[in-house]
């Protein structure tokens, strides 16, 4: 065994160099940093290999494409008519698209809806399994795998006739004399069976919830008994501020997700954002543009605005989040 | 004295009795409240299932979740209804989740190795540059995307769904490694290479090995995010001979409009069947994976 083979964390700090033992300190304390500078220049080379097809990746796949949409976003390029460079046109186009307009309302409607609710319902399921229920793994399992099928064109294909004519929806509300209709067909009401989807998806955030339950300590329930602390007040004083970190991870998480949902809305409308463009949303537009009617660059524009809002969403977040997440010494 | 002793312990015990009932009671009530929400969530999953194996004339005047007649004609009907059978669409959809399997596990723990053990510079860039490719909308680099798969004569072949794997390019699987593998002790990487093994070695013979926690859900959820993946294989997979099940189950609904709705729950239940199964035998898996990382 060579004595380059050893690995850095066996060494001495940088600092510390070995005492000198021959005569000449010079030449070894040389020869020493020689032999490290070695060792450290065949790690990186060693960690470049091992990041050899990520580094591909992020060239060829994401950050090349990235920089490639940012410019068709300035160009009016369709497959068959090449590139022409339009300036700002696409994004002045855009505000003066009632489509637009139309898909990033019911899309803002749809995140803003759904999200705040998803999560109530993901919070309220983790509070009650929490409290030492028998047969969590169970319950956890169940509210968990609506989260895995819901964004499968099946369950789309099953909403659209959950909420159909003749829907089992329909079938429930008969029982309180309630009338029926087509909640899909229906502008007024089609956004709001996607939204019930994405609520239905709440196992997620849930599992989530129920893990950082799990990490505050009990002593605290217990001093505040001692102390006289009634249910409400130790939820308030200390699982709701105890826990404002994942909620705040999990409405980041699920805001992002929600702004980029696609499958559920295309199915569901059959392609088109039908009826009347209610449920037409902006990844679908995007989409249309892109794919159906071939118009690259602006379906490039609408997708970089689309990058902007989730980042100006989640920076607005993260500001805001100083005046209510609460990170404890824990 | 001792009876007064006896009176206040069997005042104490009808007490703590009637406390028990109580928490029981409450317990028994909590029980009753997950149950009834948890079959009101599943209701709809049941519905499908029941409706599936139903004929089709009864399937919505009947709306009892146990069938009245039985059949599984909707099973066979439904998977010779398309140009080719359902078969085709799995297999095709098989061929694409197992490619993404291996291309995760295998570009995803490469990077993670480096990120979580190796010293190099700017590694501090590259880990931020990862860890914002994870937000990044898969929309806005779709349309350049397709522009380069055309160029190079990828377009409807399952390459552009399942190269990209092998680059490493969903940098979730590289961040959830990288958080396991340094949760796992230095010592015996480090015995390992002061006894003379090479980086490739320590990598295979023991992270690997030690790594299988984050490996399965690596690849638990690579498979089920690509089988339920839709707008890609759209826009990849034009030539209905490479469509997937996603996309055959569309164009059924598109093709038979609102008539054959027994048929079509038969395939969507077929569709849902193998998430189903990784789900049970991966639960332990995924419910750590999601804990800990906040994968969907």
């Amino acid at each position: 065994m060579t004595h380059a083979d050893v690995h850095p964390h066996q060494t001495a700090p940088p600092g510390a160099r070995p005492a000198p033992v021959a005569p000449g300190p010079g030449a070894d304390v040389v020869r020493a940093d020689r032999a490290r500078r070695r060792r450290r220049r065949k790690e990186a080379l060693t960690a470049y290999l091992f990041l050899a097809p990520w580094f591909v990746g992020l060239v060829l796949i994401t950050a090349g494409p990235l920089l490639g949409s940012l410019y068709l976003s300035f160009t009016d390029y369709s497959p068959l008519g090449g590139a022409n460079w339009v300036g700002v046109d696409n994004y002045t186009r855009m505000f003066d698209d009632p489509r637009f307009t139309k898909a990033l309302t019911n899309t803002a409607v749809y995140v803003f809806v759904s999200v705040p609710l998803q999560l109530a319902f993901a919070l309220a399921l983790a509070l009650l399994l929490d409290r030492g229920v028998r047969g969590l793994s169970i319950y956890r399992s169940v509210y968990y795998l609506p989260s895995l099928l819901g964004s499968s064109v099946a369950i789309a294909i099953l909403w659209r006739k959950v909420f159909g004519a003749d829907g089992l929806f329909n079938e429930f509300l008969s029982v309180f004399g309630a009338d029926g209709r087509s909640w899909v067909a229906d502008p007024s009401t089609a956004l709001g069976t996607l939204i019930v989807l994405n609520v239905w998806t709440f196992g997620s955030p849930m599992v989530i919830f129920l893990a950082g339950l799990r990490q505050i300590p009990p002593s605290y329930y217990e001093a505040a008994s001692i102390d006289g602390a009634g249910k409400l007040r130790k939820f308030f004083s200390i699982t709701l501020p105890l826990l404002t970190p994942i909620i705040f991870f999990n409405l980041v998480l699920q805001l992002i997700n929600a702004f980029q949902s696609f499958t559920q809305a295309y199915v569901v409308s059959g392609g088109n954002g039908s009826p009347a463009d209610s449920t037409l949303f902006y990844t679908m537009y995007v989409y249309i543009k892109g794919f159906t009617s071939f118009e690259m660059g602006y379906a490039s524009a609408m997708a970089w605005f689309l990058v902007v809002i989730i980042a100006a969403l989640t920076g607005i977040n993260f500001i805001v989040s100083k005046y209510w997440v609460f990170y404890g010494d824990k | 004295m001792t009876s007064e002793k006896n009176r206040t312990s069997d005042l104490n015990d009808t007490l703590l009795a009637r406390t028990l009932l109580a928490v029981r009671g409450k317990k028994l009530f909590t029980h009753a409240a997950l149950i009834l929400f948890g079959l009101a969530m599943l209701y709809p999953l049941l519905w499908m299932i029941s409706s599936a194996l139903k004929p089709e004339e009864v399937i919505f005047r009947e709306q009892g979740l146990i069938p009245t007649s039985f059949t599984l004609e909707n099973f066979s009907n439904g998977w010779n209804a398309m140009r080719h059978s359902f078969g085709h669409y799995f297999l095709n959809s098989a061929i694409i989740t197992a490619g993404a399997v291996v291309g995760n596990l295998f570009a995803c723990s490469l990077a993670a190795y480096a990120f979580a053990r190796l010293e190099f510079p700017l590694k501090r860039f590259w880990f931020a540059l990862m860890l914002g490719s994870i937000m990044l909308p898969l929309h806005v680099v779709i349309v350049p995307q397709y522009i380069l798969f055309s160029e190079i004569g990828w377009l409807n072949t399952f390459l552009p769904l399942i190269a990209p794997k092998f680059l490493a390019t969903d940098a979730f699987f590289i961040f959830l490694m990288v958080q396991f593998i340094r949760t796992l002790p230095r010592d015996l990487d480090e015995a390992a290479l002061i006894d003379g093994a090479g980086h490739w070695r320590v990598f295979s013979r023991i992270i690997i090995p030690l790594s299988m926690p984050a490996l399965a859900t690596t690849a638990i959820f690579t498979f089920i995010w690509t089988w339920n993946d839709f707008l890609s294989q759209l826009i990849f997979l034009t030539d209905p001979d490479m469509h997937t099940v996603p996309i055959a189950l569309r164009h059924f609904l598109d093709s038979t409009g609102e008539s054959s709705w027994g048929p079509m729950f038969a395939m969507s239940v077929l569709s849902l069947g193998p998430i189903f199964g990784f789900f049970l035998a991966g639960q332990k898996y995924l419910v750590r994976g999601i804990a800990t990382s906040g994968l969907k």
